[in-house]
């Protein structure tokens, strides 16, 4: 009776967005009269950091800081238009369509700031620190704040911009059933060390490596997060998770988070998170998505890395200390 | 059976309320005293999500009948903001990037601060047993971990 190690690994090639009657999202993007700028979106944040990243693009693209804007998800009745956070399409389709609008807003910034300076608007850049300024002048500028008031109330104009993202829907060639089903393919790899204890059937993942090519991580300790909270998910998959245990049968089935296995803070796995960038061409400053693929990864690995560790090829998740059991007692029939 | 009158102190200020009878704690701070820090997660005790203090202890206020704990005192995650800014806790779970989604964040946060009331320089399995009870599904636990490390560290 012996814990065996073994490691194994498996890659993902991730699609971001998806293509059914077409995939848009909208944004809309309006200075106030202090000068903070809302985003408006239907989009919705459940945790992934969507605002977060929005907020980011938003600041790049109009040359204002970060605290500037403000990300306003709070109604899909009122809201621009958006598919919906899911598919991995959060982050391209949400930023795309911020980019769109956040540069009409800048053009109707620098027209205003234009006017009140009296000076061309070409010949304006902002400082990213909220002041609108004349090139090359440190004395002819005008701070967002001061402009977005004399905006409202003096000159009588808006500053907003109005910004869409489609993907537009590919039909497959009847001839090939060659098509365009997606924006961007994001890439990752992970390799896990796991121990498999030869007696009980119980399987623990001591590590996983992953490498994460994402385009650009706009907000790279985020990924680093949704990499790794997947990559516990993935883990959770491949031991823990059952509803139906014996399916088709139902005995045995959790019927709360009491009876709902799943790992808890101690049974982490050391983890170790890398994010290699190739920016994607019709990416927000080149950023693919990330989302759904992290928890990919590492199931494949993991039963790769059992099978190193015992020669048990499982193909059914949960790996559960019952099948790793059975098939080692195949093993040794066939021996 | 007849409603109850309750008197308890939280946060430090007392209240006093009726309840009507198996209202639990959790029902009390969030559909009386309008104090929503604590969340409904399960409503059976295996979620962690609910976690307030009564007289200095963690307890799952979802599994604590309020009439039960008549002139305690309650903390909730309310309680331990301070007027200015953030707590040490609450500070080191936004610098290490300890929340996704939240939810069970309130709970991780009133777990960690009975640890560290009784045990202010924790070891990395006393942090793990403290949170045994929280469940979290975004994290993968390693970043609230390392958040209530540093927040001991801090503060030690």
């Amino acid at each position: 009776m012996a814990k065996l190690r073994g490691r194994g690994y498996a890659a993902v090639n991730y699609p971001t967005g998806m293509n059914l009657g077409g995939d848009p999202t909208q944004a809309l993007v309006h200075s106030t009269t202090t000068g903070n700028f809302v985003v408006s979106l239907s989009s919705v944040d459940l945790g992934q950091g969507l605002k977060t990243v929005a907020a980011q693009v938003a600041a790049e693209t109009l040359g204002l800081p970060y605290e500037n804007i403000i990300v306003d998800t709070a109604d899909t009745d009122t809201g621009p238009h958006c598919m919906g956070t899911f598919a991995s399409r959060g982050t391209h389709r949400v930023g795309n369509a911020v980019i769109m609008a956040a540069q009409e807003a800048r053009e109707a910034m620098l027209a205003a700031a234009a006017e009140e300076l009296e000076v061309d608007a070409e010949d304006l850049e902002t400082d990213g620190t909220g002041f609108i300024k004349l090139k090359g002048s440190e004395e002819v500028k005008i701070h967002v704040v001061d402009l977005a008031m004399a905006a409202h109330f003096k000159l009588g104009r808006t500053i907003a911009g109005r910004g869409i993202f489609l993907k537009e829907r590919s039909y497959p060639d009847p001839e090939t059933g060659k098509m365009d089903p997606d924006s961007a393919q994001a890439h990752a790899c992970t390799v896990a060390d796991v121990e498999v204890d030869d007696e009980t059937g119980v399987i623990e993942v001591l590590a996983l490596h992953n490498v994460y090519e994402v385009g650009r991580a706009i907000n790279p300790r985020m990924a680093k997060q949704q990499i790794e909270g997947g990559a516990w998910m993935g883990i959770s998959h491949a031991l823990y998770e059952a509803t139906d245990p014996y399916y088709p049968q139902r005995d045995h089935g959790p019927r709360d988070f009491e009876e709902y296995l799943m790992p808890g803070p101690a049974d982490n796995a050391k983890m170790e998170s890398d994010i290699i960038e190739f920016p994607a061409a019709n990416g927000p400053y080149g950023a693919k998505g990330i989302g759904e693929m992290t928890a990919n990864a590492p199931i494949p690995a993991i039963a790769n890395a059992v099978f190193d560790a015992c020669g048990v090829r499982l193909i059914e998740m949960p790996f559960t200390p019952e099948s790793v059991l059975r098939g080692l007692d195949e093993l040794r029939a066939s021996a | 059976m007849p409603s109850s009158v309750i008197e308890i102190t939280v946060n430090g200020s007392e209240e006093e309320f009726i309840a009507k009878p198996g209202t639990t704690l959790l029902g009390a701070l969030r559909d009386t005293l309008g104090l929503t820090a604590a969340k409904r997660g399960c409503g059976v005790g295996t979620c962690g999500t609910c976690t307030c203090h009564v007289d200095g202890e963690a307890v799952m206020s979802c599994l604590v009948p309020v009439e039960t704990i008549n002139g305690a005192t309650v903390r909730t995650l309310e309680g331990t903001t301070p007027a200015d800014g953030l707590s040490p806790l609450q500070q080191a779970f936004l610098d290490n990037f300890a929340t996704q989604c939240g939810f069970c964040t309130p709970g991780m946060i009133m777990a960690a601060e009975a640890l560290l009331a009784v045990n202010p320089a924790p070891t990395r399995e006393d942090v793990v047993t403290a949170i045994s009870g929280n469940v979290c599904r975004c994290t993968g636990y390693e970043s609230i971990i390392e958040a209530i490390l540093i927040a001991a560290e801090a503060t030690s």
